[in-house]
């Protein structure tokens, strides 16, 4: 049936579908090449890709260590908060979500979006929490909308507890998530975007110890980013236990104190054998529970721009002029450089003309000795012998017994003090250092500051006998054996101080708050309490008195750095009350952290502040 | 049945073969849909199942009636699918905002898949009653015309992947009537410069961004082009050997869209690996060439007209579809036939293949 057209379009017919045979099994060979190249060629990064899909790690948070005090009372320790967290890749309409979620938990929708806005980098499967530390109430409205809310999860989150009345808050610092510069300078692995690391006090000088290892759980999630399987879990591993030598009924007398007094101010009371801290107080405080979960903006901006600034802390960062307790300085390095003896003899007469300038005294006190000078605060006995000082010795022994230098104690951000010298005097104005300052110096006023902490230094090593020491919060870090204690005396400095030197120092000192000092006001029976007050003047005179109207409050700081008992100084320290006006103010507060001191040292009933502190008119004081 | 002096003449390693696909489509099917979390298989298993068993018996009508005599019937044939395309376009099963489909019960019958082998049919009957070499251009404009109608409808159900499986169809047969290569080349270079003008009035929105996307996929990697990426995720992360049964994470995950249907040979290659995908495509390639075969033997013109058109058919809709599940060619609604769940696709292209077996069983008969 063929023909001859039939037969020409058969020929082309078969080298069409010899055409047809070769190009497919040459597409297909096409084909196989390219899955080759995906399947073999790129196996690795497709393998990644994938794995990158459906697995997910998520970060366990690893509690912090708890912080013991030195008689073993839980001063921080974790809760369990709840906060509810946004996973944002199981959810399709973001809008819609957040505006339910604010809806039930009765929060603005805007601080919703704010979170969220602030944290466009986070990968999508990680929980953004939005809101931190959420009510019960809150909880039970998100989780029973679970359905109408996919990508709202509820958290439980290991976080900071600090004592609900803010006690220490200073000292212990807060915690916050790592800032980018401490995740640049950090070398310390477990600290990773993301963590919680202490942000000041305690909790950032023993971070490392502090912090735990967060734990990990891998999971698989499908496609919308459940989780469908759960691979392995790293459990996180808390942060070491520590005790601080701080003591927790010294911290409260000395806070219930401060209360009572009304002031602002500072304390710091050492153990002065072993440098440990018993407390260390800084007024105005602050709640560092309100950091535990990342503060917000206001409370952080009201913090931060309040004038009595309360994120100070003035124990380690206040500098003021230590005024009449510098005495006890002068004191020390006349007699040790031999150019008084402590029956050195001076006639006050209301003051004293140096270099054609007269120097006032608060009072006509007579010829007085080394003890009725430091025992009633003689300036004309200190203008003499600081006339016979040159200032670079002054400068010399303040260091050594611990002033204008950091006191090494453990905690981040101590400032120095700054106790003036020649090459100081030079460098900084240019100009010769002028005998007539010694005498100004010599009674605690002029270019001097100090830090409570450091004067709490001069205090102890005074009373100690001239061992310098270096306060520490550190007493004991818990490992796998138990309990290891710390030791800081390694770092102690002996001063080198004849007997006599100290024994009149003591004996002064004692004068002060057991004769008719200005410390009457810190004596406990039987305790032979020591002590000196100071007053640091906030402006000169004149000044105060052009500033009347004034609202800033031009009162004077006082001061009161004691110790007790005076044979064997078991207790050392000061306290700082801002705009006391008069050092002796000060000295009930001393009384009552010392008389709880002993106190518990005899297992007696811890003494009660009822009302406000005594204050008794003092004739002839001012503590200058 | 099947005449005693025919059965010899079945090709059974053609059968076979294209059973052996089928089986690992199921196969395939089986772990697409299968839920790890609550350890159970889609309802999609089972209605694959049926429609293969249908298939089968719809493939073996068309093996035991002469294809001549369906020949003789193809305006008749023709006329019954424009009406059943109409009829969906009106009255089909909507679903995300299409008609394709005709809802009867059981499952829905989709019209179109069977507009591949109705257009090989009509186009070997007008092309193999000529007898002149030179063909004049109203033959090619009826044959054009006898293609666009029902591309036309299948356009507006819309359904755009499956209308173009016609084509090639037509232009295999129409090469083989005699059309030259040299129009091809024209009518080409004609398409590419009239490109834009179909990119700006031809096409969907939804459509042009899809190109765009398998153009530069990681410009929108949650949108249009996610298909893309995680279809290449998938299958390289498959590797030489594979992910194991039921442990591909990318399907098993719902990480890849419709796996059963689209991108079955996508989770072919991640849990079978390279290898699996070699072994497959050797049984698709060796399908094709031995359906070209018997169209190289077949008794008459129309015989061989009607095996080219099935077979391009099959196999641009093949190379699609392996292009796609790699992610080197835009995503499309086109099944990977045999292996692709399915139901319509199955029984169309059984029916197809029993027509080829047919055309190559009746090569001795007059």
């Amino acid at each position: 049936m063929y023909d001859g057209f039939a037969s020409i379009k058969r020929d082309r017919n078969r080298k069409l579908l010899v055409t047809c045979s070769l190009g497919t099994a040459l597409v297909f060979v096409v084909l196989a090449v390219s899955f080759w190249n995906f399947q073999v060629g790129q196996h690795a990064r497709f393998s990644e890709m994938a794995e990158n899909n459906h697995l997910r790690t998520l970060r366990l948070r690893a509690p912090r260590g708890v912080v013991f005090d030195r008689n073993g009372r839980v001063l921080v320790e974790n809760r369990y908060s709840l906060n509810i967290s946004l996973v944002r890749e199981r959810i399709e309409d973001l809008d819609e979500a957040l505006g339910v979620l604010a809806r039930v938990t009765n929060v603005p929708v805007q601080s919703l979006h704010d979170v969220v806005e602030r944290n466009q980098t986070v990968p999508d499967y990680r929980a953004l929490t939005v809101i931190s530390d959420a009510s019960l109430a809150q909880v039970a409205a998100v989780t029973s909308r679970r359905l109408e809310l996919p990508g709202i999860v509820v958290e439980q989150i290991p976080t900071r507890f600090y004592p609900s009345n803010g006690l220490a808050s200073h000292l212990f610092g807060y915690v916050g998530e790592a800032t980018d510069e401490q995740l640049d300078t950090t070398t310390d692995p477990r600290v990773r975007s993301g963590s919680i690391v202490g942000q000041s006090g305690v909790e950032q000088r023993y971070n490392e110890l502090l912090m735990g290892d967060d734990g990990e759980r891998h999971v698989m999630v499908n496609s919308v980013g459940r989780e469908v399987e759960m691979i392995d879990e790293v459990p996180p591993g808390a942060g070491r236990q520590i005790q601080l030598t701080l003591d927790y009924d010294l911290q409260r007398a000395a806070e219930a104190a401060f209360q009572a007094g009304g002031y602002a101010g500072s304390v710091v009371a050492l153990d002065p054998r072993s440098g440990d801290v018993l407390s260390l107080l800084s007024v105005p405080g602050y709640d560092p529970n309100d950091f535990a979960l990342g503060i917000d903006s206001d409370t952080w901006k009201s913090l931060n721009s309040d004038l009595r600034l309360p994120l100070q802390n003035r124990a380690l960062q206040g500098r003021y002029p230590p005024g009449s307790t510098f005495k006890i300085v002068v004191a020390a390095a006349a007699m040790e450089e031999g150019l008084i003896a402590p029956d050195f003899k001076v006639s006050c007469r209301g003051g004293a003309t140096f270099f054609n300038r007269f120097f006032r005294c608060h009072s006509v006190h007579g010829t007085v000795d080394l003890d009725e000078a430091i025992e009633k605060s003689c300036n004309t006995y200190f203008y003499t012998v600081g006339n016979m000082l040159d200032v670079d010795v002054i400068n010399q022994w303040s260091q050594s017994l611990g002033l204008g230098v950091l006191s090494g104690i453990d905690l981040p951000h101590e400032v120095e003090g700054l106790v003036p010298s020649r090459d100081w005097k030079r460098e900084r104005f240019g100009e010769p250092w002028y005998p007539g300052e010694t005498i100004s110096l010599a009674i605690g006023q002029g270019a001097l500051s100090v830090t409570p902490v450091s004067l709490a230094v001069m205090m102890a090593t005074v009373a100690n006998g001239g061992t310098r020491i270096t306060p520490r919060l550190l007493k004991a870090v818990k490992d796998n054996n138990g309990w290891r204690e710390t030791d800081a005396s390694q770092t102690f400095e002996t001063v080198e101080m004849l007997p006599t030197t100290i024994d009149a120092l003591r004996r002064g000192l004692w004068m002060v708050v057991n004769h008719e000092g200005t410390g009457g006001l810190a004596r406990i029976e039987g305790r032979d309490v020591m002590g000196k007050s100071g007053t640091a003047q906030v402006v000169s005179l004149a000044r105060r008195a052009a500033a009347q109207e004034e609202e800033v409050d031009f009162r004077d700081h006082g001061w009161f750095v004691f110790a007790a008992p005076r044979d064997d100084p078991q207790i050392a320290g000061v306290v700082f009350a801002e705009h006391s006006d008069h050092g002796y103010l000060a000295a009930p507060i001393a009384r009552h952290i010392m008389a709880t001191f002993f106190a518990k040292q005899d297992r007696e009933p811890l003494p009660v502040l009822s009302g406000p502190l005594p204050i008794v008119p003092w004739v002839d004081a001012d503590g200058q | 049945m099947i005449d005693r002096r025919l059965r010899p003449h079945i090709d059974w390693v053609l059968l076979s073969t294209v059973i052996v696909l089928a089986l690992i489509g199921l196969i395939m099917i089986y772990s697409a849909t299968y839920d790890p979390t609550t350890e159970t298989v889609g309802p999609q298993l089972s209605r694959q199942l049926l429609a293969l068993a249908i298939g089968l018996a719809a493939g073996f009508v068309c093996l035991v009636i002469d294809y001549r005599v369906m020949t003789d019937n193809a305006g008749l044939i023709y006329t019954g699918l424009l009406a059943l395309l109409v009829y969906t376009l009106f009255f089909g099963l909507e679903v995300s905002g299409s008609r394709r489909w005709i809802d009867l019960g059981m499952f829905n019958l989709q019209p179109s898949e069977f507009g591949k082998i109705v257009i090989a049919l009509v186009l070997a009957v007008v092309y193999s009653g000529q007898r002149r070499i030179d063909r004049r251009i109203q033959d090619w404009a009826i044959g054009a015309a006898i293609v666009a109608i029902p591309f036309m409808v299948i356009t507006r159900q819309p359904d755009l992947g499956t209308a173009v499986t016609l084509l090639p169809v037509c232009v295999a047969i129409m090469i083989f009537a005699g059309f030259r290569l040299k129009f091809l080349a024209a009518l080409a270079v004609v398409g590419v410069l009239l490109t834009p003008v179909g990119w700006t009035y031809g096409l969907e929105d939804y459509q042009r961004t899809r190109i765009a996307s398998f153009l530069d996929p990681e410009q929108d990697p949650r949108g249009a082009g996610y298909q893309q990426i995680q279809a290449r995720i998938t299958v390289g992360s498959g590797g030489l050997t594979g992910k194991g049964y039921l442990q591909g994470t990318q399907s098993q995950y719902n990480f890849l869209p419709v796996a059963h249907n689209d991108f079955i040979f996508s989770v072919l290659a991640e849990e079978q690996g390279f290898l699996g995908v070699l072994f497959v495509l050797g049984l698709y390639l060796f399908v094709i060439l031995r359906s070209l075969d018997a169209a190289r033997i077949a008794k008459d013109q129309v015989g061989m007209f009607l095996v080219v058109g099935i077979t391009a058919g099959f196999a641009f809709q093949v190379i699609y579809n392996v292009t796609m599940s790699a992610g080197l060619a835009p995503v499309k609604g086109l099944t990977l036939p045999l292996l692709s769940y399915g139901g319509s696709s199955i029984i169309a292209t059984l029916m197809g293949f029993g027509l080829i077996l047919n055309v190559r069983m009746r090569r001795f008969t007059n």
